[in-house]
């Protein structure tokens, strides 16, 4: 007895220690599982965090404030007062007048050059819009803010350090110097970069903006819509509810599901051959950029409607056709509408992943520099994506925050298209 | 301009043959208290209205078709002698030129008064060709009227001639995938049948050198360029091969927790946060990975004393892996949750832990489906592209080590056709070559995937 309890004994400890053994890979088998999630959302979040890091400071935009003298004898020296008279001045020598109030004894080409360094290079053709906008400016005086040059800008949100030796930054000592001097006396400000949004790019990054690209986006996904919601639609009608079970239409299937995986640079080469090549349709446009991506989004859209008609019930078809309705009144009045949240939603999720694609177009020249707003569907345009794009190429150090600021605005569409897709699904969700 | 004006004609004039032809079937029936319509009064104003588009838009497209070629013949007939015995490329570039210099476009150079008469010859040609398309296609559309007008009387079943039209269309819409595909095949084939007759495809497939740039001159350096394609093939593999060995293990094992431990408060709180990660562009990754992790890779490689190139591999592979997580996390979550209830109670029956039956039971029934999310991942990490034009390198380079740069398929295809170049070198028909490749690698891929995934799923059903 005693030795059957000791020989249990025995073997309990050992089942006893197998048993903990066991427990402890199962909390490390669980803890595995929970370091892969919060990897990925650690990951999420640090990409977030210097998104917006790096991002934010883009929104704000350094000014100068000059004090502006329009002097007659430079804007207009025979006193004609003609508009071609107005725009061949040279304004830059009023600015530079303007900023040498401030220190007189800036000498020699090269320290005034520097010193017109200061303010953005753009900043004369403010003035000239001011002076054609106003010409009875000229021969007064008057306080402007304009922007400062990028690289300043640069240097006043700190993204060049102040200690790092003269040779390895953009700005100057000498710069320095005068750029604290304005600042003692308020002549320097930071206000919101409404710039950003309201213009078309640059090569001077404080001149850069997102709109150009924003209304190119919007073209593209008009073309895109209109071309794929529909034909979607009507291929996913087709393949639920009317297709015979043969040969062709599993062959569609299989190419619809195909065509979803196919990677999009190669749906760029076939809009490259066919609709540039062969068409001869314009390069660069919205036009072409919405058929590429109309193809790209159309498998995601027909899959997406398939799965909302196949959760239609057949009593609704059966009740319809027992009413006497055709097979396609059936589908028309009675499916369709019932499936309509559903096939929506799959068409803003497929909407949104056509506004952040950037490889095909690419390849149908939408890489363009473009400085003007689109206006129609042939214009040269670019894209969000794409301007992020050619910003994170850009070599000047001002287009790093604007770059980011970019994503910041494609992530911002993104999200409220994703959020209008999941408020449709809880809008309309139906239990049969 | 054209264009959208016949649109609005054609348009208005499919309208007014709808009321028409809804208003003739109407009159048919109240004129005889006996006669009543067959179908719906919808039906016989969409029939008509339907003769008149159709038509008028087949001609309007056909015209549009038909109408370049047509302009470049009679062109080139009214060329001096000498430019029209120019080879094909040449005098396509002066065809253009006489067009853009009609349109008032930019032109490369000064015309000739004799190609200046061909460029006024071509803006007559123009007008004409606006007024015919015109002409032609509202006259169809009218000619259709007539016929349809004819057909229209209370007893004709217009409901099935309409609804047979919209079933044609219906196919017609469904079919649009497969003409894609086609389209895609014979573009790519085209090109690349092209590109193979300059260079062979075995030194394309198997020769190790790519240098694609070619001089201008035939006696400078590489005044051929080569394109052996290995080390692009080489490079491609390495970083799917670093994306996946980010991606397989933290997506599978989120995967794993999501399905069989997370509580549904839990699952309802992370699972839309991971499908953020599969929604972020693929523009922003390559940021990322260009501003972030590659200098990051870099600083933490040379604080080992390493030599790391400030385009790694390393870095593209990295963040591909990051964008590939939810794809495999989801795909694996959809088949592990298809796993029967019933196999795991019979294991916890026996006495196995969770994770036990996890690794002996749930996995192994799951792994043909996690497989097959593996090959599409795989698939999609070759195809993609923006990461790697933006963190990896632009030199071929035949290596193992993910701390020197390498290039890819993709960032070659895109490099190679991004700027100004002429369209029949060999330099630009490689992309289209690598493109093919490119094409069949991830076709087979997603074939084999899809098969597995649903061969799988039939099993448990």
């Amino acid at each position: 007895m005693t030795d059957v309890l000791a020989g249990r004994s025995l073997a309990d400890s050992v089942a006893r220690a197998r048993l903990s053994k066991r427990h402890r890979a199962e909390r490390r088998f669980k803890y595995y599982g929970l370091v892969a999630i919060f990897a990925a959302l650690a990951i999420l979040s640090v990409l977030l965090i210097t998104i917006v890091g790096t991002g934010y400071t883009a929104f704000q935009q350094t000014y100068i404030q000059v004090d502006v003298d329009f002097r007659a004898d430079v804007i207009d020296p025979q006193g004609t007062g003609l508009e071609s008279d107005l725009r061949s001045a040279n304004y830059a020598v009023l600015l530079r007048d303007g900023l040498l109030k401030h220190f007189p004894d800036v000498e020699g080409r090269t320290d005034r050059r520097e010193l017109t360094r200061l303010v953005s290079s753009g900043a004369d053709i403010r003035l000239l819009n001011m002076v054609l906008g106003d010409p009875s400016l000229i021969g007064t005086q008057q306080q402007i803010w304009v922007k400062a040059s990028a690289d300043l800008d640069s240097f006043i949100k700190g993204q060049i350090p102040r200690d790092v030796p003269e040779d390895q930054r953009k700005v100057s000592d000498q710069q320095v110097g005068w750029i604290d001097a304005l600042a003692e006396k308020g002549l320097v400000e930071k206000r919101f970069n409404i710039d950003f949004f309201t213009s078309a790019d640059s090569r001077e990054p404080e001149q850069a903006g997102i709109l150009g690209a924003v209304v190119g986006s919007l073209l593209t996904l008009i073309v895109t819509l209109v071309l794929s919601f529909p034909v979607a639609v009507m291929a996913a009608i087709y393949l639920e509810e009317f297709a015979p079970k043969n040969r062709l239409t599993d062959f569609i299937e299989i190419n619809i599901n195909n065509l979803a995986a196919v990677p999009s640079i190669v749906f760029g080469l076939l809009g490259l051959a066919v609709f540039l090549g062969l068409f001869g349709l314009p390069r660069s446009a919205p036009l072409v950029g919405g058929m590429v991506l109309a193809l790209m989004t159309m498998p995601t859209i027909i899959i997406a409607a398939r799965a909302a008609l196949k959760a239609v019930p057949p009593s609704i078809r059966e009740a319809a056709l027992g009413m006497g309705a055709s097979p396609i009144q059936t589908a028309t009045h009675h499916v369709l509408p019932l499936a309509m949240p559903g096939i929506l939603t799959g068409t803003i999720i497929g909407m949104a992943q056509a506004l952040g694609e950037t490889a095909p177009l690419l390849m149908i020249g939408m890489v363009a520099f473009i400085v003007d707003v689109p206006g129609s569907f042939t214009d040269a345009a670019t894209v969000l994506p794409v301007q992020v794009y050619l910003w994170a190429d850009a070599p000047e150090r001002g287009f790093v925050e604007r770059t980011s600021a970019a994503i910041m605005v494609l992530l911002a569409f993104l999200i409220a298209m994703n959020i209008l897709a999941v408020f449709l699904r809880k809008r309309f969700e139906r239990r049969w | 301009m054209s264009a959208s004006l016949l649109a609005i004609i054609l348009l208005g004039l499919s309208a007014l043959a709808y009321y028409v032809g809804r208003s003739k079937a109407l009159r048919g029936a109240s004129a005889g208290t006996a006669v009543r319509l067959h179908s719906l009064p919808v039906y016989y104003g969409t029939y008509v209205a339907l003769w008149v588009g159709l038509p008028a838009l087949a001609v309007a497209v056909l015209w549009l078709f038909l109408e370049p070629q047509v302009i470049q013949a009679l062109l080139t007939a009214r060329l001096p002698e000498e430019a029209r015995n120019l080879d094909p490329a040449r005098l396509s570039l002066l065809i253009g030129d006489i067009k853009n210099h009609a349109m008032g476009g930019v032109t490369s150079t000064e015309l000739t008064p004799a190609l200046q008469t061909v460029a006024d010859y071509f803006s007559s040609l123009r007008t004409i060709g606006v007024y015919g398309m015109t002409t032609l296609s509202v006259a169809a559309g009218l000619a259709g009227l007539a016929v349809a007008w004819r057909h229209i009387n209370p007893a004709f079943r217009a409901r099935h001639h309409v609804e047979r039209a919209i079933r044609i269309a219906l196919i017609a819409a469904s079919t649009i995938a497969i003409l894609t595909t086609v389209g895609i095949v014979l573009s790519l084939l085209f090109e690349s049948i092209r590109f193979f007759s300059l260079v062979s495809p075995f030194e394309f497939l198997f020769g190790i050198q790519w240098s694609p740039q070619t001089a201008l001159r035939a006696d400078q350096v590489g005044q051929s360029g080569a394109f052996g394609a290995v080390p692009i093939f080489a490079g491609t593999l390495l970083i799917t091969l670093i994306a996946m060995l980010v991606a397989v293990p933290i997506g599978l094992f989120s995967a794993i927790y999501m399905a069989e431990y997370a509580t549904p408060r839990f699952r309802a709180l992370i699972k839309p946060i991971l499908e953020v990660l599969a929604g972020i562009p693929t523009v922003v990754y390559g940021f990322f990975a260009a501003l972030t992790v590659a200098p990051a890779i870099r600083g933490f490689g040379e604080g080992l004393g390493l030599d790391v190139a400030s385009e790694s591999a390393l870095a593209a592979g990295l963040v591909m892996g990051v964008m590939i997580i939810p794809f495999i996390s989801s795909l694996s979550d959809d088949v592990i949750n298809a796993v029967p209830q019933s196999l795991r109670d019979g294991s916890f029956a026996m006495g196995a832990t969770k994770s036990e039956t996890v690794v002996k039971v749930v996995l192994p029934a799951a792994l043909p489906g996690i497989v097959g999310s593996v090959l599409l991942a795989v698939s999609r990490a070759i195809g993609e592209t923006m990461i790697v034009v933006m963190a990896a390198g632009l030199a071929a380079n035949l290596t193992a080590n993910p701390f020197e740069a390498v290039t890819t398929v993709t960032v070659q295809i895109v490099t190679l056709l991004t700027g100004d170049q002429e369209f029949d070198s060999a330099k630009t028909l490689a992309a289209f070559a690598l493109g093919l490749v490119l094409f069949v690698m991830t076709l087979g891929l997603n074939v084999i995937a899809l098969r597995v995934v649903r061969k799988y799923r039939e099993k448990y059903d």
